[in-house]
């Protein structure tokens, strides 16, 4: 490894450290407005975020009586350095990601459940009733809606396999390099939509947003897994949630929808620095942040302005029932698709 | 730090972001269900009553309106009624059929906010703002009509303060043809979206047995199917005019189990009814003065040569409310004022209806009654010396309860 690759790793980290930051803040903001709107309220400044931000950094940072002190205040630290990881190993912007070649989608699934699992721990260990009740919903619904989710993943890897043979399928870059919409048949491309809606079913809970914010739900256990964090601890769960809903949706982008405008359009101007003509990539990277809202928008904005919180067994029975089943159904057509 | 084992006590209140108002709610937790309850009120105690005995018939007016913040009417409603009948006074009947349509006004209002919260407390905010948005048009018009949003001061002892003119009368029924037309959408609302049947369903089912036995009120009783409304078994002011009959689930052609569910379309169809009664009402309006002594000195001199005692009650939007008032000759202020609150006979049931349920449903069963904590709240236990509050036992309670009626008759 050269010190050249180090560098732009280093450099690379940072700045999408930075990006993941900012631009998971203004989506909120965004979704806090939009959600507003389809309220018929007036709703917050799409900035609101950054203020809170702002105000939580400045407020103290109580640690219960009864907690564990020093996973109390790790549990934070885990949840939004695991969300800036998973941000290092998704394809952003149609470019390949900082840690190419160092792990693949099967990493990235267990490190989609690091973040929820800083939030256990940070639950159990502040030893309030609310957050053990809100921890252990959360390990409910992780176990709920993890294997419809794993489904959905090996199928597109499988299909893909056969597909080009030669590849190193599991990695995401080569997932998003190929988009399986070009490959498939009709049969097939209903089999992919079905996979499309199933990791959509998933998304809200992954955020832990309404309808599937049981480990949250502040009118019944007030908070649930974060009802005793405050301050700067708090501050870092807000950015750790900031930052996965641009990595859950960026996962979705690099599997569904990684195509790009430049290649599309095939215009070739501007001027390149390092390989990389500046032009496509403003067009790309543009056209992703469109791609990002719309997959937030679907999946979260509008789908927790129209329902209710459901129970948490509920929440396991949707996933468990109509969501696998329709991750499978998915898998079986690509099969079919496939064989004949 | 102490090893804690199943079952798990959890506290809901007395301040918590499911309830609206303090109250004390002690669960006992298996995973996510509740297997046992236990409620503690008295946190909310403003000893409103010693107040109005303090104070002479027409300053109570104002006290008794404050007693709850939604359905305030009611409350004035009830206290004027008791007051007509401790002192022998003649409501006069325009006066009546404008207390009836101020009282359904503000059943409307408060079904309408009780469904938003109701939204609320199963996370489904964006009917929370809608219903509330709905609920603007209504309060418009109150405020039209009495000059205030939701205290009215409308009644007054032997009639009302304010008439309708022709003016208002348009005005309501432009608002109340409005309502008929969103109607439909609330019912479609909470009937047929899916993530509200899943909550409501089967959810604090209270049976009728546990009705009858804890003396259930309102909704809540008429939830179970069971036809208890005061307005029709006990006629007062102008219900007696008017053609209704106590709603339950049936006349949604629901077989009622007195769920959540049973007691949603119980308020969903009362806000129709309400509709219909303002109009009966605005229909049948006789011609006349509207309070049968509109001279205040007047009626405060005849107050207080007055002796006796009234008891009044009418159907509150949560249920029966019952006001008891006793006058003395001379005496110029209340010589006994009680009150007995929709959710004091609704809270007892509450209990059975909590048992066994999740704790996800604890918000929406609690929130289901429809709770006036600062309504219902009525003793508070001290020990004064040790500073702390007292839980007496039910025979110690009775024991003082029968001393304080005591001293209250003579």
């Amino acid at each position: 490894m050269s010190i050249e690759t180090i560098l732009l790793a280093v450099f690379g980290t940072i700045l999408v450290t930075i990006f993941g930051i900012v631009f998971g803040l203004i989506y909120k903001g965004i979704d806090r407005k939009l959600v507003a709107r389809l309220q018929s309220r007036i709703g917050p400044p799409i900035i609101q975020p950054f203020y809170d931000l702002q105000k939580l950094r400045i407020k103290e940072n109580i640690v219960p009586h009864n907690a564990v002190p020093w996973l109390f205040h790790f549990a934070p630290i885990l949840s939004l350095t695991t969300s800036i990881l998973l941000l290092l190993y998704i394809p952003i912007g149609g470019k390949k990601p900082i840690l190419d070649g160092y792990g693949d989608i099967i990493l990235v699934l267990y490190l989609l459940a690091l973040p929820s699992l800083g939030l256990i721990l940070g639950g159990f260990a502040s030893s309030s009733p609310y957050a053990s009740v809100g921890a252990q919903r959360e390990m409910v619904m992780m176990m709920s809606y993890e294997f419809p989710l794993a489904v959905v993943v090996s199928a597109i890897a499988w299909r893909l396999t056969k597909a080009e043979p030669s590849l190193h399928v599991f990695s995401l870059s080569t997932l998003a390099e190929h988009s399986l919409w070009d490959i498939v048949g009709p049969l097939g491309a209903v089999g992919f939509l079905m996979l499309f809606i199933a990791i959509m079913a998933v998304v809200p809970a992954n955020l832990v947003k309404i309808p599937f914010d049981a480990p949250e739900a502040e009118t019944e256990i007030a908070g649930g897994l974060i009802v005793e964090y405050s301050g700067t601890n708090l501050a870092m769960f807000y950015l750790a949630d900031a930052v996965r809903t641009v990595a859950v949706g960026s996962l979705v982008i690099a599997l569904f929808i990684p195509h790009n405008l430049s290649s599309f359009l095939g215009i070739d101007m501007g001027f390149t620095v390092m390989d990389i003509n500046i032009f496509n990539f403003i067009l790309d990277f543009l056209f992703y942040l469109l791609k990002l809202f719309l997959v937030i928008f679907v999946g979260v904005t509008v789908v927790r302005a129209a329902t209710a919180r459901l129970k948490i067994a509920q929440i396991t029975s949707f996933y468990w029932l109509p969501t696998t089943l329709m991750a499978l159904g998915g898998l079986a057509l690509l099969v079919i698709d496939y064989s004949f | 730090m102490t090893q804690v084992t199943a079952p798990f006590e959890i506290l809901i209140g007395p301040t918590h972001a499911a309830l609206k108002e303090p109250v004390m709610f002690k669960f006992k937790i298996e995973g996510e269900k509740v297997v046992d309850v236990d409620y503690q009120p008295g946190v909310n105690h403003r000893g409103i009553e010693y107040l109005g005995m303090k104070r002479n018939p027409l300053q109570v007016l104002h006290l008794a309106e404050r007693i709850c913040g939604i359905c305030s009417a009611i409350h004035q409603f009830c206290y004027t009624m008791a007051v007509e009948r401790a002192a022998g006074i003649e409501a006069s009947e325009r006066g009546n059929y404008i207390k009836v349509i101020v009282q359904e006004l503000e059943r409307i209002h408060s079904h309408i906010l009780w469904a938003g919260v109701a939204a609320h407390e199963v996370g489904f905010d964006t009917v929370l703002h809608l219903t509330w948005k709905v609920r603007e048009n209504l309060l418009d018009v109150q405020e039209a009509l009495s000059g205030n949003r939701v205290n009215y001061s409308m009644y007054t002892i032997g009639g009302v303060r304010r008439d309708i003119t022709p003016k208002l009368e348009k005005m309501l029924r432009k608002s109340l043809n409005y309502y008929k037309e969103i109607y439909p959408m609330l019912e479609d609302i909470f009937l047929n979206n899916p993530t509200f049947k899943m909550r409501f369903r089967n959810v604090g089912i209270l049976t009728r047995e546990n009705a009858i036995k804890y003396s259930a009120v309102g909704p809540t009783v008429r939830g179970t199917g069971l036809k208890i409304d005061v307005r029709v078994s006990w006629p007062h002011a102008a219900y007696g005019d008017l053609d209704f009959h106590a709603i339950t689930p049936e006349d949604a052609g629901f077989k009622p189990i007195g769920d959540v569910y049973d007691k949603t379309v119980v308020r969903l169809l009362e806000i129709k009814q309400s509709i219909d009664l303002i109009e009966q009402c605005l229909d049948n309006m006789p011609k006349g003065p509207i309070t049968s002594e509109p001279k205040l000195a007047v009626l405060l001199n005849k107050l207080t040569k007055a002796e006796g005692e009234g008891l009044a009650r009418s159907e509150a939007p949560r249920g029966e409310d019952i006001h008891y008032v006793r006058l003395e000759k001379g005496n110029p202020n209340l010589a006994a004022w009680k009150v007995r609150a929709p959710t004091y006979g609704n809270l007892h049931p509450l209990a059975t209806m909590l048992m066994g349920c999740e704790i996800a449903d604890i918000p929406i069963v609690v929130a289901s009654i429809d709770p006036c904590i600062g309504c219902m709240d009525r003793v508070e236990i001290l020990e004064l010396e040790k500073k702390k509050r007292k839980i007496v036992t039910a025979e110690e309670l009775h024991r003082l309860s029968v001393a304080k009626t005591r001293r209250l008759v003579r």
